[in-house]
């Protein structure tokens, strides 16, 4: 072999080895932020800290009672929104590819994918807040649900749209009308894929902080009522996080233990299943 | 009706056609009356069902149209009093009502593009590695997954970790170089926004080498080129617009990244001297100053903020997208 090839397949192999090298350091932040978290706010939860309210400076102790169940009311309120409002929009995309009001459906949907967050926050604040005279988790569950939209859409119009059209020709044949032909045939066949797309879109919005910093705002009690300020997981961490306070920083990262707890085992749980069912499909 | 029924056979009027179907009449059908009022009942359904789709349809288009409205309808005030100065201004002090947001596009910018170009290669690695080396196998597998998963961690997590670990370590390493050590500031935001946007490009990259046609490949493997100079001259060249969509989408998810910018950066209004020195992005300005607006003119200048951010981030993202649909037509 004369020199140049030899330096070819160098520089070849070279560069592979650069690609190896630079893809495992994208996964090194990533098991840091994991480990660092977890030793840090493990330690920290217990049952006191799950059932109880967080102590005011200077109390050692407390918990995150409040936190947990705003977030999951404002999680549940904002699904209960989203949900049937996105598998409708992605049934009437993926039935009418071609009509011109799906074209438009379909860009809106493309833009609210790429609306900031913070921006979210900022309309649900004109649209809720400022209408019923003050912060609420209703509104923060709107913005919430606004965020969802785009990825229930999506999932539920992709789904549709790989199913083979013999099943839904079959199914016409059988002379079932079009409103059952979709709910009794095409949604159970898409199940997998519709869920997964909810299932991502809940852990996305668990982890929003900027478009509840408006709306939901935090809540220091206890509340249920959805017309009041409601405490959730990421606006508390990002409050007392940002505090001076030694203790609020230990409640924090017991909260960002669980959070990200909470949204890593949502995203694998739903590759889980969608993996699962793929098989069976 | 009993007129209908004729030698076993039901005629029936089929509704949605117009056309008289004939059928045979087995004893277990239903009688004639019941079936007419069920095709009714399900036409009447199928009607509903149908209006409810064109609703939700025209609901979203009404949603993004809404927000818009909204937004520009909140800035007016703020437009009227700043006119084009806006954009421009160098200070921003709400207290003496003037609102020049030069240091926030600034310290966006700035941010931004730092981060972008730190994860750029490490996303193309991912990209390369998954499309082109690995693109089967268990560690390709770990590697997809993993990578996905930096996506899904919470930007406010991001932050803090960030906060805690990031910044002593930015601080002594300033203090090494020399300049003044403060650890917050634009630097450490696009170390962390460079970690959050690594998924996007890469993610796309790789779906993107995946659709490279094996023929060129071949091709200039049969013409004697090696690993690396098919990759540079065949599957770089072909994906070029797809690549480069993803640095798009990257960047827009960059511009408008919230929390994690805000918890690092260091917020003052003050144009950033370096790439080291504490400043804020149109996001963290939002975010820090929006519940604390007092009157109408500064709040509606936050808006417009919002406005400008919005409007920037649906560009950027309108033409990735563009860019890969007219990739996968191809």
């Amino acid at each position: 072999m004369n020199v140049q090839v030899k330096y070819r397949i160098g520089k070849s192999i070279g560069f592979q080895a650069l690609v190896i090298l630079l893809s495992a350091a994208c996964v090194v932040p990533l098991i840091f932020i994991l480990i660092y978290i977890i030793q840090a706010g493990i330690t920290k939860i217990n049952w006191h800290f799950l059932t109880n309210l967080p102590k005011p400076v200077g109390e050692t102790g407390g918990g995150i009672a409040n936190a947990l169940l705003g977030s999951t009311i404002i999680i549940l309120v904002a699904s209960v929104i989203a949900i049937p409002f996105g598998i409708l929009c992605g049934i009437y995309l993926s039935e009418n590819k071609n009509s011109k009001l799906a074209y438009w459906s379909r860009l809106c949907i493309d833009i609210l994918q790429g609306i900031p967050s913070i921006v979210i926050g900022i309309v649900a604040y004109f649209w809720l807040v400022k209408p019923l005279g003050g912060f609420s988790a209703l509104s923060g569950s709107v913005a919430l649900a606004i965020m969802m939209l785009p990825i229930v859409v999506r999932s539920t119009e992709e789904t549709l749209l790989l199913l083979p059209d013999s099943l839904r020709e079959a199914a016409f044949a059988l002379g079932m009308p079009f409103h059952r032909v979709i709910l009794k045939v095409l949604i159970p066949c898409g199940i997998s894929g519709i869920l997964s797309g909810v299932m991502l879109s809940i852990a996305r919005i668990t982890g929003e902080t900027a478009p509840l910093l408006f709306t939901a705002f935090g809540n220091p009690y206890l509340s249920t009522n959805v017309l009041k300020p409601m405490q959730s997981l990421p606006l508390l961490i990002f409050n007392y996080a940002t505090s001076p306070y030694n203790e609020w920083h230990d409640l924090a990262w017991g909260a960002s233990c669980i959070l990200l707890i909470w949204v890593l085992s949502l995203n694998i749980f739903t590759k889980l299943i969608t993996r699962k069912w793929k098989v069976q499909l | 009706m009993e007129s209908l029924v004729k030698n076993d056979l039901i005629t029936r009027p089929d509704i949605s056609s117009g056309r008289v179907i004939k059928s045979v009449n087995t004893p277990d059908t239903l009688s004639t009356t019941k079936r007419l009022k069920r095709s009714h009942r399900h036409i009447r359904a199928e009607n509903v069902f149908r209006r409810i789709l064109i609703i939700v349809g025209w609901a979203t288009v009404v949603l993004v149209a809404g927000i818009m409205v909204t937004l520009i309808f909140q800035s007016t005030l703020s437009i009227k009093a700043s006119g084009f100065g806006y954009l421009w201004g160098k200070t921003w002090d709400p207290v003496r009502d003037i609102f020049g947001v030069y240091p926030f596009l600034l310290g966006t910018l700035l941010t931004s593009f730092l981060a972008l170009l730190i994860s750029i290669p490490f996303s193309f690695a991912v990209a390369i590695f998954l499309g082109e080396y690995y693109p089967t196998g268990w560690v390709s597998n770990l590697l997809k997954n993993t990578v996905e998963l930096i996506a899904a961690v919470p930007s406010v997590i991001y932050g803090f970790w960030g906060l805690a670990v990031l910044v002593p370590i930015v601080r002594s390493f300033e203090s090494k170089i020399g300049v003044e050590p403060v650890g917050l500031g634009i630097f450490t935001s696009s170390l962390i926004l460079a970690i959050m946007i690594v998924p996007y490009a890469a993610s796309l990259g790789r779906s993107m080498i995946q659709m490279v046609p094996s023929t060129l490949k071949e091709a200039a493997y049969s013409l004697g080129a090696t690993r690396w100079e098919v990759i540079r001259s065949v599957v770089l060249p072909y994906t070029k617009s797809g690549m480069f969509a993803g640095i798009m989408l990257s960047l827009g998810r960059a511009l408008g990244e919230t929390m994690a910018v805000t918890m690092v950066i260091g917020n003052t209004s003050l144009i950033p001297k370096n790439i080291f020195a504490p400043g804020n992005t149109m996001a963290s300005v939002i975010a820090n100053e929006f519940t604390e607006a007092d009157h109408p003119v500064y709040l509606s200048a936050l808006i417009e903020l919002g406005l400008v951010l919005f409007v920037v981030t649906v560009l950027i993202n309108m033409v990735g997208k563009r860019l890969i649909k007219g990739f996968s037509k191809e």
